[in-house]
């Protein structure tokens, strides 16, 4: 294996562990398109970002994403609740809102914006590890392994300390609330995190795998796992196991690699649904009658 | 009543939803130490009265007193059972664990939870008969027993006072039965409960005081002086197939008082 292989398959490893582990509270929240709909509209967030500062640095970028991520948690949230407008309705009507004015900031300033619409949204893993940074003159590797090693880090930080407030709003919000949590600040909180994985994840891998990863092995491990732990451990080595499979699957067919891996998650819930179903259509005993007569 | 605060106070209290208001002005004070219930028709407003208590949803106006002092400062000793429907049942969680939530409130969200917290848990399962199947996933639970963790919930909580939501809702013959002997419990320790109750056939046995509500309050006050004929006919309007026999119900009840 040469070396961008074993790049490739590091960055791949990272988004699946933050995107997975992020997306097991949107899936038990039933947001998952929720981390769709942030995936997309953070684009605006990075143009307006570089726009506002000319600065194509990690910090810049996450924190406008953060901020628009942010953003369509909340328009989304109030255009169900004061515009009368259903759940997915608002969601669907908030991102592609956001994410059209992202498209028009690229294509209207394209000649100062230095980003590329078809590498943000198709972004390929096989370039990432072309990306490399220097740190103290050093090669210190690709950028992306940088970027996304932060976000894994400071998600799985975030879900171990606030772990049973998180485990409490996501299974019952008025409960949660009816015990002193403060649900809408950790929702939010949620959503920062959410949008800071996305976009981390976004400009290296593109968006295919990056909704991917958040949702499939999420809901693929809300088949079988009996506690939240269980989830998440699930949810992670699925995720990690579809990066893995998809990439030889692509180097096989040198097809797209950020799609295998996507495919991949996608047929590891196949396999999951159906021997959930077997599982249950075997436990179902054939029907027994009491004895009519005593 | 400086000296000692009704558990629960609520005042001019109205709450819209839509512009629309779905309780109206509704006023009364409890005592200490009692079950009671509250009643209305569908859509009468009970479980948004309850909400609207716990600090869940927006009021238009008016207040809500704990023991004399707004909620914030008394959500320690307040513990809510919202209604079983409200939950996702497939949530990957066992028994102990949803206990175990009753004790959040207590520990800042960092700091893991104690041995006691656990022992708290699994007393307040022991109480409603429930241990041996503290290590159960929640999906492969009976509507009874669903009820019995949610109310083991609210008993880790160690409160004093205590609002439910339907409790007797789908739940089977003995857990009604064993709701019934835990309220009865809670009575003795000075605690106070407040049920929305659906079945008006069980109101005379099982609460001491009532509270019918239909928008606007109609009567509160000990089951026996409100739960009358005029009251029920207020709170439920022309739906008389069910007066009726609540009515012949009464009677009843009053031909077997008169009898003892």
């Amino acid at each position: 294996m040469i070396e961008s292989e074993i790049w490739i398959l590091i960055i791949a490893s990272l988004v699946a562990i933050s995107c997975a582990s992020i997306g097991v509270f949107l899936v038990l929240r039933k947001m998952s398109m929720l981390g769709d709909a942030i995936s997309h509209s953070v684009l605006f967030g990075i143009a307006a970002a570089f726009l506002l500062t000319s600065s194509r640095s990690t910090a810049v970028m996450l924190i406008g994403a953060g901020a628009v991520g942010l953003l369509t948690a909340y328009l989304a949230s109030a255009l169900n609740r004061y515009g009368k407008l259903q759940e997915d309705a608002s969601i669907g009507v908030t991102f592609t809102w956001l994410f059209a004015l992202g498209v028009i900031l690229i294509s209207a300033f394209a000649d100062r914006v230095d980003l590329d619409q078809e590498c943000v949204l198709y972004g390929e893993i096989a370039f990432a590890p072309l990306d490399t940074i220097e740190i103290l003159g050093k090669d210190a590797g690709p950028r992306a392994v940088w970027m996304l090693g932060f976000v894994t880090l400071a998600n799985l930080i975030f879900i171990l300390m606030g772990y049973r407030n998180l485990k409490a709003i996501s299974f019952d919000p008025v409960l949660a609330s009816s015990l002193g949590i403060n649900v809408a600040l950790w929702h939010y909180l949620l959503m920062s995190f959410v949008s800071l994985t996305t976009v981390a994840s976004f400009e290296s891998v593109g968006a295919i795998l990056v909704v991917a990863m958040l949702v499939v092995p999420a809901n693929t491990a809300y088949l079988f796992a009996r506690s939240l732990v269980g989830m998440l451990s699930w949810a992670i080595f699925l995720a990690l196991l579809s990066a893995v499979t998809g990439f030889f699957l692509a180097s096989y067919f040198e097809a797209s690699i950020s799609a295998a891996m996507a495919m991949m998650s996608g047929v590891f819930f196949v396999i999951a649904l159906l021997s959930y179903h077997l599982k249950a259509l075997k436990s179902v005993r054939p029907m027994s009658f009491p004895s009519a007569v005593r | 009543m400086p000296n000692n605060p009704s558990p629960l106070e609520v005042h001019d209290l109205t709450v819209s939803y839509h512009h629309r208001p779905v309780l109206w002005g509704v006023d009364f004070t409890i005592p200490e130490g009692k079950i009671i219930s509250i009643v209305g028709p569908n859509g009468a407003g009970k479980s948004t009265l309850l909400k609207a208590v716990m600090g869940l949803l927006p009021l238009s106006s008016g207040y809500v007193k704990i023991y004399g002092e707004p909620l914030q400062k008394k959500r320690s000793i307040v513990a809510y059972v919202p209604q079983r429907e409200e939950v996702d049942w497939d949530f990957p969680i066992n028994v102990l664990d949803v206990v175990l939530m009753g004790r959040y409130g207590r520990l800042p969200f960092y700091r893991r939870l104690r041995e006691e917290d656990t022992a708290l848990a699994k007393d307040a399962l022991n109480q409603v008969g429930m241990l041996e199947l503290q290590n159960r996933q929640i999906s492969q639970l009976s509507g009874g027993q669903q009820q019995r963790v949610f109310i083991a919930r609210a008993l880790a909580q160690q409160a004093t006072v205590y609002l439910m939501d339907e409790p007797f809702a789908g739940v089977d013959a003995a857990t009604e039965k064993a709701i019934v002997t835990l309220f009865e419990s809670l009575k003795s320790q000075g605690k106070t409960v407040i049920c929305v109750h659906h079945d008006l056939n069980t109101v005379i046995e099982y609460f001491d005081w009532t509270i019918l509500i239909n928008l606007r309050l109609v009567a509160c006050g000990p089951t026996e002086e409100v739960f009358n004929a005029d009251n029920l006919n207020t709170t439920y309007g022309g739906r008389l197939g069910l007066l009726a026999e609540i009515t012949e119900r009464l009677r009843q009840s009053e031909w077997k008082r008169r009898a003892e």
